[in-house]
């Protein structure tokens, strides 16, 4: 008897179960109890908890002005105008060359990177969470090897709680090989029980809310 | 890792109860953990009705766990991954080297896992020529001092920041001597450097899983620093260890579980990486792993199911419970003397390494039950820890002392007349208005805490007089 099948049969031993009630579980999809957080005003819930797990969040902006805010912002903070960015056409939209110091270098991530940029799938307003989906076009590397990561949320493609997400998933139909929830700055608290941000993956997240003025669900790229 | 018998419990009790760095240590965490899951729980009233679904989800999967074991192999494969069932610890040590060896692998970068440490992966390896790198802050650290977790979210919390220098400054000989090494910021960065090339160079990515997804077949990782991602993302294969019981329906399942499991046990609102993978990279992609492996343990698992500790499977390696537990919150990990401490570890390894080996581990409790009011799953541990006990009362396994003074005490319980008697002789002589500080054969108490008084009468005397106050 092959090892799988020795477990089976112990674990068969000890349910011995009709299946009807499992297959119905898969196909009824049945929600948890639902946070009221996530249903109330999604920009402002978005904001405050992506705030709170330590990302700097942009006022909304409009996609012409998307350029000057990164740059802005990489000034600020001292950062290297030189980016890797995800070669994702959804960052063709933005008017990059109205600032020419600003170089975008579409590919996965290298280990001297120091800064990323990506776009994203959706935002969770429940808890600030960003999510990203990989594939040929949106390699995962970029969203941990860099020290300072830029995301680039559409305020349309925010959603309430996770299970919109799962909705929004399955309708872009395969999943991906990864699927990546970011809450944040990497973080640690392992030495001396003092959390620090930045243990192996960025130590800042920048996230910059884009307005374009679409109504939801809009195709924007 | 070797084994603690009773009598080695006891010795580490004593030990960590006099060890001053790490009573330190202790008294730090046991004031973090608590408060920042009781403030998370506050912020989210959902909270006690998500666990109560968290339990029933646990359950319903338990009692189909042949179905959804199917499922998620079945649409793992179809995704391209390979699924390897391992009835035991060897099973699995065997599996992994033979996916190493087939690769020509050398390395192996981990994100944390307990499994791994369950079975003891790390050794094995070694002994077979290959080198498996810790790259989780808390797991690397513990590698270089040679030593286990001690505690199952927090690997390291004994750990003191002084002791952390001392180790990078060993191991690190590359580096200048000279540079400043005192402060976490500075360690930290030390790490990051050190361990970055380890991800770059190893040929072999292993992650454990929160969570199993049978409607995908996707392995589900809950972290926060990013190094199981990168274990997983820059290596050439990534395998995932996992034991059976880690199988859950359905997405909309996880978000339940994305709401407890974190607050619980760091009092976080979501942890920073939440990240499922399915599969290994599909064309065209610029990065991700060539093979994608699930090796499912079972290890003692099945075993429980069917018997009266099929509750403990509902566990989701949390913590809650030994961050709320008086008796972990004194000794630390260490004292329980195998990978799982705490409440969950008194009752499930037992359940894993059978009553002989590890009977002992449900005494270390004082029955208040703050751990089954934290466990997000709702486990009865204090119930289960006393189904133990008696466990190892009837296979004779408790101390020859124990059993003789447990069998007095019968004695006199079945005689009530006799039983009063020797209790009002006691509350007199015990009797006074300040504790004991001192009694004959006590010392095991007293050496370390006052014995309170008496108030001089029996209770049932003072009820019986109507003075009970």
């Amino acid at each position: 008897m092959s090892a799988r099948d020795a477990i089976m049969a112990r674990i068969k031993a000890a349910t011995g179960g009709a299946r009807e009630e499992a297959t119905a579980w898969l196909s009824l999809r049945q929600q948890g109890p639902r946070p009221t957080r996530a249903d109330g005003e999604r920009l402002a819930r978005f904001t405050a908890e992506a705030r709170a797990a330590g990302c700097t969040v942009s006022e909304p902006v409009s996609p012409e002005a998307v350029p000057a805010a990164i740059a802005a912002w990489l000034a600020a903070e001292n950062l290297p105008a030189r980016l890797a960015a995800s070669p994702d056409p959804a960052l063709d939209r933005y008017p990059w060359s109205r600032r020419p110091l600003l170089t975008l270098e579409r590919r996965r991530a290298a280990p001297g990177d120091r800064v990323s940029l990506t776009p994203c799938f959706a935002g969770i307003a429940e808890t600030g969470t960003l999510a990203m989906l990989s594939g040929p076009e949106r390699p995962v590397t970029l969203n941990f090897l860099p020290e300072a990561h830029i995301a680039l949320v559409c305020t349309r493609d925010l959603v309430g709680a996770y299970e919109e997400l799962w909705a929004r998933l399955r309708a872009a139909g395969e999943a991906p090989r990864t699927v990546n929830l970011i809450t944040g700055p990497s973080r640690s608290a392992d030495i001396g029980q003092e959390l620090r941000l930045g243990a192996h993956g960025p130590r800042q997240l920048y996230i910059v809310l884009v307005d374009d003025g679409l109504p939801e669900g809009a195709d924007g790229g | 890792m070797s084994f603690a018998g009773p009598a080695n419990f006891r010795a580490s009790a004593a030990r960590a109860l006099a060890d001053e760095p790490l009573q330190q240590e202790l008294a730090k965490f046991s004031r973090g953990f608590q408060v920042r899951r009781v403030e998370a729980a506050a912020r989210l009233p959902e909270f006690e009705a998500l666990r109560d679904r968290a339990r029933d989800i646990k359950d319903h999967c338990l009692a189909h766990l042949d179905f959804y074991l199917e499922r998620f192999e079945q649409n793992c494969r179809a995704a391209g991954g390979q699924v390897h069932w391992c009835a035991t610890a060897e099973d699995a040590q065997r599996a992994i080297l033979a996916i190493c060896r087939r690769l020509g692998a050398k390395t192996i970068a981990k994100g944390k896992s307990m499994v791994s440490e369950e079975i003891g992966l790390n050794d094995f390896l070694a002994e077979n020529g290959v080198r498996a790198v810790e790259t989780d802050l808390g797991e690397y650290i513990l590698q270089l001092r040679g030593e286990a977790p001690s505690h199952i979210v927090a690997p390291a919390i004994h750990v003191a920041t002084g002791q952390w220098t001392e180790a990078f400054r060993a191991a690190h000989t590359d580096r200048p001597a000279e540079r400043s090494l005192c402060d976490g910021s500075e360690i930290m960065a030390e790490a990051r450097a050190v361990l970055r090339e380890q991800f770059l160079n190893a040929d072999v990515g292993l992650t454990g899983a929160n969570f199993l997804i049978a409607e995908t077949g996707s392995s589900v990782i809950f972290t926060n620093e990013g190094n199981g991602d990168l274990s997983q993302t820059l290596p050439r294969a990534h395998i995932v260890i996992a034991g059976i019981e880690k199988v859950i329906p359905t997405l909309e399942d996880l978000a339940v579980f994305m709401r407890v499991l974190p607050r619980s046990a760091t009092g976080q609102e979501l942890t920073v990486y939440t990240t499922l993978s399915t599969g290994p990279r599909r064309p065209g992609d610029l990065d991700g792993p060539e093979e994608y492996h699930v090796v499912l343990l079972d290890n003692g698992r099945a075993d429980m199911l069917g018997g009266a500790f099929r509750d403990m499977l509902r566990c989701i390696r949390c913590a809650a419970c030994m961050n709320a537990c008086p008796v972990y919150k004194q000794i630390g990990g260490h004292a329980y003397g195998w990978v799982y401490p705490g409440p969950m570890g008194a009752v499930l390894t037992p359940g894993l390494r059978g009553v002989e080996e590890a009977g002992h581990l449900p005494n270390a409790s004082t029955f208040c039950g703050k751990c089954e009011d934290v466990c997000p799953v709702r486990i009865p541990l204090p119930h289960m820890m006393r189904h133990w006990r008696e466990r190892e009362f009837a296979r004779h396994l408790s101390p020859a002392r124990f059993r003789y003074g447990l069998g007095l005490w019968a004695f006199l319980a079945a005689r009530p007349a006799l039983y009063r008697l020797l209790a009002g002789m006691g509350a007199r002589m015990l009797g006074r208005n300040r504790p004991w500080r001192q009694l004959p054969f006590a010392s095991g108490w007293t050496g370390t805490r006052d014995f309170p008084a008496s108030e001089g009468q029996s209770f049932m005397r003072l009820w019986q007089a109507g003075r009970r106050r």
